[in-house]
């Protein structure tokens, strides 16, 4: 484990919050994006 | 065979949904490894560990700005030559920008309590980014307020036109209220003042990956917004039938 | 066109408060100020041209969905737009009517409540001067958010979070005028500045706004 010194904790809370912003992002993208093809093969199919 | 054939949304689905498996690839390699290479490399001798959050905050500021100016290039296509991608893919780069300054002004919070003293300081760049962060909201409001989806695009082009002559304004008028404590761009060309090599180079990953990232990111929301259309049009059509 | 603006001004004093809702919320922020920071001269002196200006900002917030809210509903818009003066000009006579019922009434006020927030007495010359030439900008501005919101149920919310951030240039470069002025400094600098923003909002807004107002009236 690399040793970051009298700063853990303000680098480790850096990434961790940009982390999870990005990642909130892109399941976000994600979710819609596949729920709104889902919907329109539905009404595709269905006519 | 021109640029403007990707307006075509057909034509844009395609090529979007072929080219975004690699894209993506792309942006995840790229992300990751520069933020995990910016993870390991050594301290700085002035800022100690600190010196990594330069590899979240320093891409995440500089996509906070340009996306701004890829909404207002992608509005004023939309104005003047009435495509409809052009304004969807606006729409779709939004909330990916608010995002992107909320990680700037994130990180550079939590870096500035022990570097500066303090959170937050009402610095001019500090400031513009939070009057940069409300445009977004702002525009991201007037899109959901609005149900007919050409006026949607039609009003928020206009408020992005306007918008970014103030952001600019305000960028100056900040400028003059207040000179800050902020250090100087991160990447001088001027020799002397550049970076050290070892920082240089993760930096520029996690640049690439962020850019990556945020072109995967606006190419699925506008997939997800074409689709969002094409089921109200054909919806609406049945309606009609 | 004299009579479109003496139409406005009518309506605005008939409806009720035009002029003076404005100011009793201006009357009220200022009063309330001192409750929140403490009465001591020392802590209301350094604050008040702040206070003063964000008090004069918000007051003009107030009114502004009502600069089109009103003849929207009833039609007249659409034949104003087909009326054979410009659109851009309409909106810029509905933003002079809304500076001459808010703004006017706000400049000649702020002296008294000046002397509320213990402004020092040389500065006060300096406050209605800023606010003489900040305001109209606000009011041109309001206009924007205003013929951008027209069609919408609940415009209002989304009106001031759409225009606040466009009054950030005016609000900083007004109160530097009154800090300068009342430290006995130069305030030449801020002066043509907000001048200059004020001379180009009310050159290039109204083409703006009398664009977003076209899309309203679709």
């Amino acid at each position: 484990m690399i040793d970051l010194g009298k700063y853990a904790g303000t680098v480790l809370a850096a990434y961790g919050v940009s982390l999870l912003l990005l990642a909130g992002i892109v399941w976000q993208s994600w979710a819609a994006n596949a729920r709104a093809r889902r919907e329109l093969e539905k009404y595709e199919k269905n006519g | 065979m021109s640029i403007w054939e990707y307006a075509n949304p057909v034509k844009f689905m395609r090529v979007s949904g072929a080219a975004l498996p690699w894209l993506a690839i792309a942006a995840a390699v790229c992300t990751l490894g520069g933020i995990a290479w910016g993870f390991l490399t050594p301290e700085d001798y002035k800022q100690g560990s600190t010196v990594k959050i330069v590899f979240l905050h320093v891409p995440a500021a500089m996509m906070a700005i340009n996306i701004w100016v890829m909404m207002l290039i992608a509005s004023l296509i939309w104005l003047i030559r009435r495509h409809h991608v052009s304004a969807l893919a606006a729409k779709a780069a939004a909330p990916v920008g608010a995002v992107m300054t909320l990680i700037a002004l994130a990180t550079g919070a939590i870096w500035g309590q022990p570097m500066w003293g303090t959170w937050w300081e009402w610095d001019p760049r500090l400031t513009s980014f939070l009057i940069l962060l409300l445009f977004y909201i702002g525009y991201i409001a007037l899109w959901s307020a609005i149900e007919d989806p050409d006026s949607a695009a039609d009003l928020t082009g206009v408020l992005c036109l306007v918008g970014s002559v103030f952001a600019l304004l305000s960028r100056y008028a900040v400028l003059f209220w207040n000179q800050g404590l902020h250090q100087g761009a991160s990447l001088s060309v001027a020799p002397g003042e550049r970076m050290s090599e070892v920082y240089r180079y993760p930096l520029y990953v996690s640049m690439l990956g962020f850019l990556l990232l945020f072109l995967v990111l606006v190419l699925v929301r506008t997939r997800t917004e074409i689709r969002r259309r094409r089921l109200a049009a054909l919806q609406a059509r049945e309606m009609r039938a | 066109m004299i009579a479109l603006l003496k139409r406005d001004l009518a309506l605005a004093t008939r409806a009720g408060g035009g002029f003076g809702l404005a100011v009793a919320f201006f009357l009220i922020l200022c009063a309330l100020v001192p409750f929140g920071v403490g009465p001591e001269t020392s802590a209301l002196r350094p604050i008040a041209p702040g206070i003063l200006w964000v008090g004069a900002l918000l007051s003009c917030l107030l009114s502004l969905d009502r600069i089109f809210a009103l003849d929207h509903e009833d039609g007249s818009l659409d034949l104003l737009a087909t009326a054979p003066i410009p659109l851009e000009a309409v909106t810029a006579l509905k933003a002079l009517a809304h500076w001459i019922t808010t703004g006017l009434p706000l400049v000649v006020a702020a002296p008294v409540f000046g002397i509320l927030l213990h402004l020092p007495g040389q500065a006060t010359g300096w406050l209605i001067v800023s606010l003489l030439i900040g305001t109209p900008a606000l009011s041109m501005l309001g206009a924007f958010g205003a013929a951008i919101t027209v069609g919408l149920r609940r415009g209002g919310l989304l009106l001031s979070l759409l225009v606040l951030p466009l009054y950030i240039p005016t609000l900083i470069f007004g109160t530097e005028i009154i800090r300068r002025g009342a430290e006995g400094g130069d305030p030449t600098t801020p002066i043509l500045f907000l001048a200059g923003i004020t001379a180009g909002v009310m050159a290039l807004v109204p083409f703006a706004a009398a664009a977003a107002l076209r899309v309203n009236l679709r």
